[in-house]
């Protein structure tokens, strides 16, 4: 009996769902990672609001939301790749057949899964905490968020398999990743901000910046593939 | 048991053929240092801003010089990451000190200008702030080589790819965020007189960048000759012992 | 397998520090090669080459004469049990073996699973028990379970037993001669020269980076012989 290759989608889907599975285990992701995103979201709260009567603008409120995705999403990247670390389980992916770009894509769909599931626990949090109608526009929210999602992790993937024996890896994915994702978080932030507002008249604008995360997750994702690979193999 | 003498030893080759081109790149800058600032004195002053228009006979090449070492970086890394070109890797890492150079250069005359012509040192118009990020972005190319770990340079060559896509994006917001920063159109619409000026500046300035990039390559040849030098002095301790 | 596996002054630098300089040797199927030297000598990087997960700064590795590439059928030839179990703490030992024989493209995964499970008797452990929560010599099984699950004609072994009991230092002993036995090649880099003694028909001893010897005996060797062997070849003249 000699071992076949398998599928690349059926690779890349082994590996989401081992991370999907590992996260339903543990569960430890989605409750440090919520946790933090809520407190994020407090913080920005108590630093911004003035007085008791103080309302916060549709601006204000997106910008705190996609800060908050940021910051928190930070965290399901390194602990994604810690637990591959652990043991050198990574060294196991990476001596199987498996095309590297099944890997990153298996990464990319698990993490922003966990992402994702957060988002929609503290988005209803912001509608109620600033009085804001995350209701109205749900799905046209819920598209630019995902859609967010997948290009921070798009980029988020290489690095934090870059950083994987580094020992500034905390310190440093932070400061190299934000940069790069500085695009996602303004057409998500202005996108965010267009369907808060009760003025804004129509969708268009808050289509435009839709479609335009959408471009960047094909530019980051066609660019995180490539990347990957000489990333993860290491020496 | 008597040493024995070190066995010959051949350094590399080094870029001596390279050295008629430098030296004409390199006088040529040098000429360049001296006639900008009276090529610069002597362009007709632009009448609605006054003299401070002047600075953006330098402004805007430097400007472009951080542009063109984002793009450099990004070409050395992608030969680095996917040809395993060291040669790459080195050209990435010059160019991105280069581009953190310029790229402040770049921060610091644009609010000068900003402050006489629009009264604020800083407006974070779409223009100033993709030089700003992608400054910062260089910035992060060099921290992560140095505090990176075992992977630092190919962590920092995927980081460069990242900037290179950014870089356009950047761009596009130019036209469709509000800003009050001159929109691209501004070159064509200079009369000839200032027009020369101007790309005559461009070039110097591409140029001396490239002097600047060769100076510093060289240095790294220099290290890695070092570092060959120290293999073949233990090689020879080896053979020895 | 067959045809060998030889390397060809191979090299390999990281940075400033040369690790394995102008290797050449080579392995044949259904022997075990014990690879020895002390700390830094190059046998973990070594092996790193092997595996297809390091690239040789120099030299060609060739399997059967044909050169071997990073290519991903080659390592659907390649087992490897390191000194790190190299599984995923927080699944079970089904669920890990599952995830790698789909990897792997193992046809009737789940009996080749449950097959397997029986072979390093860990097949009566609670179903939903997690790996983190297995002894060590539990998770050295489970890691060579993993590694035989496609049948790979090649096993790389990384110093497997520095974290063993003598009970599982000697199951291991027992594994590694049951390959051997049946025409697979094994590749042991190991500290505990009793043990590579003890199975090894093709002795190797790396000295910072170099080749310090290279030797096969069918009939073995025995381990106060390889003792000297190792003294002496690894001691600065």
């Amino acid at each position: 009996m000699r071992a076949r290759q398998t599928t690349w989608l059926r690779s890349a889907a082994g590996i989401a769902w081992k991370d999907l599975a590992i996260e339903w285990h543990s569960r430890e992701i989605v409750y440090t990672m919520g946790f933090l995103a809520t407190l994020v979201v407090l913080v920005f709260s108590f630093a911004l609001v003035a007085g008791q009567d103080s309302k916060l603008g549709p601006g204000t409120i997106a910008g705190i939301l996609w800060v908050a995705v940021l910051f928190s999403g930070t965290v399901a990247l390194s602990r994604t790749f810690d637990r591959e670390r652990e043991g050198e389980a990574i060294r196991s992916l990476l001596l199987s057949p498996v095309p590297r770009s099944a890997i990153y894509a298996g990464k990319l769909a698990a993490t922003s899964c966990i992402m994702f599931f957060v988002e929609l626990v503290v988005t209803p949090l912001v509608g109620v905490f600033f009085s804001a109608p995350v209701a109205e526009h749900a799905a046209w929210l819920a598209l630019q968020l995902l859609l967010g999602t997948i290009g921070f992790a798009a980029a988020g993937v290489v690095f934090s398999a870059a950083l994987l024996r580094s020992r500034s890896r905390d310190a440093l994915l932070g400061a190299l990743l934000f940069p790069v994702v500085v695009p996602v978080l303004m057409a998500g932030a202005r996108g965010t901000t267009l369907l808060l507002d009760a003025e804004v008249p129509d969708l268009d604008p808050a289509v435009f910046w839709t479609r335009f995360l959408g471009a960047v997750d094909v530019i980051f994702v066609a660019v995180g593939v490539w990347a990957f690979e000489p990333v993860a193999v290491g020496e | 048991m008597g040493e024995s003498p070190l066995p010959e030893y051949h350094p590399p080759v080094t870029s001596s053929q390279n050295n008629a081109p430098f030296a004409v790149l390199l006088a040529v800058s040098a000429v360049g240092f001296l006639a900008v600032p009276f090529l610069i004195v002597l362009a007709p002053i632009e009448p609605t801003m006054g003299i401070i228009q002047k600075i953006f006979y330098f402004h805007a090449p430097i400007a472009w010089l951080l542009l063109l070492s984002t793009g450099v970086c990004a070409a050395g890394s992608i030969a680095y990451l996917f040809a395993g070109s060291d040669g790459g890797d080195r050209l990435a890492h010059a160019s991105a000190e280069l581009g953190v150079l310029f790229g402040a250069c770049t921060l610091v005359t644009g609010p000068m200008w900003a402050r006489v012509a629009w009264g604020v040192f800083w407006t974070w118009d779409a223009r100033l702030t993709s030089s700003l990020l992608l400054w910062l972005m260089l910035v992060a190319y060099l921290l992560a080589r140095r505090y990176g770990g075992p992977g630092a340079k190919k962590l920092s060559a995927a980081l460069a790819l990242f900037a290179a896509a950014d870089a356009p994006l950047f761009y596009v917001s130019v036209n469709v965020w509000r800003t009050i920063h001159p929109k691209t159109t501004v070159v064509p619409s200079l009369g000839w007189p200032m027009a020369r000026v101007f790309l005559s500046c461009l070039l110097l300035f591409t140029i001396f960048f490239g002097v600047l990039l060769m100076l510093r390559l060289r240095l790294e040849k220099a290290r890695v000759a070092l570092a060959e030098l120290e293999i073949a002095h233990e090689d020879a301790r080896e053979a020895r012992s | 397998m067959n045809g060998e596996l030889s390397l060809e002054g191979i090299g390999k630098t990281f940075g400033r520090h040369r690790a394995l300089v102008d290797l050449t040797l080579s392995f044949s199927a259904g022997e075990v090669a014990a690879v020895l030297g002390p700390n830094g000598a190059g046998k973990s990087t070594l092996l790193g080459i092997l595996s297809t997960l390091v690239r040789p700064t120099s030299g060609r590795v060739s399997f059967a004469g044909q050169t071997v590439l990073r290519h991903s059928l080659v390592r659907t030839t390649i087992g490897y049990v390191g000194h790190e179990p190299g599984l995923y703490g927080d699944l079970t030992a089904r669920q890990n073996l599952q995830l790698f024989a789909n990897l792997y493209g193992v046809p009737d995964a789940h009996q080749r699973v449950d097959q397997m499970l029986e072979r390093v008797a860990l097949a009566d452990v609670r179903r939903d028990a997690i790996a983190r929560t297995f002894s060590r010599g539990m998770q050295q099984r489970l890691a060579l379970a993993r590694a035989l699950l496609h049948e790979p004609q090649i096993l790389l072994f990384d110093e497997p037993s520095s974290a063993l009991d003598p009970a599982g230092a000697a199951w291991l002993a027992e594994e590694l001669a049951r390959e051997r036995a049946a025409g697979r090649l094994v590749v042991l880099v190991t500290h505990d020269l009793d043990a590579a003694a003890a199975v090894a028909s093709h002795l190797v001893i790396l000295r910072r980076g170099r080749l310090a010897f290279d030797e096969r005996r069918s009939a073995g060797f025995a381990a106060p012989e390889v003792r000297a062997l190792y003294e002496e070849r690894t001691h600065a003249r």
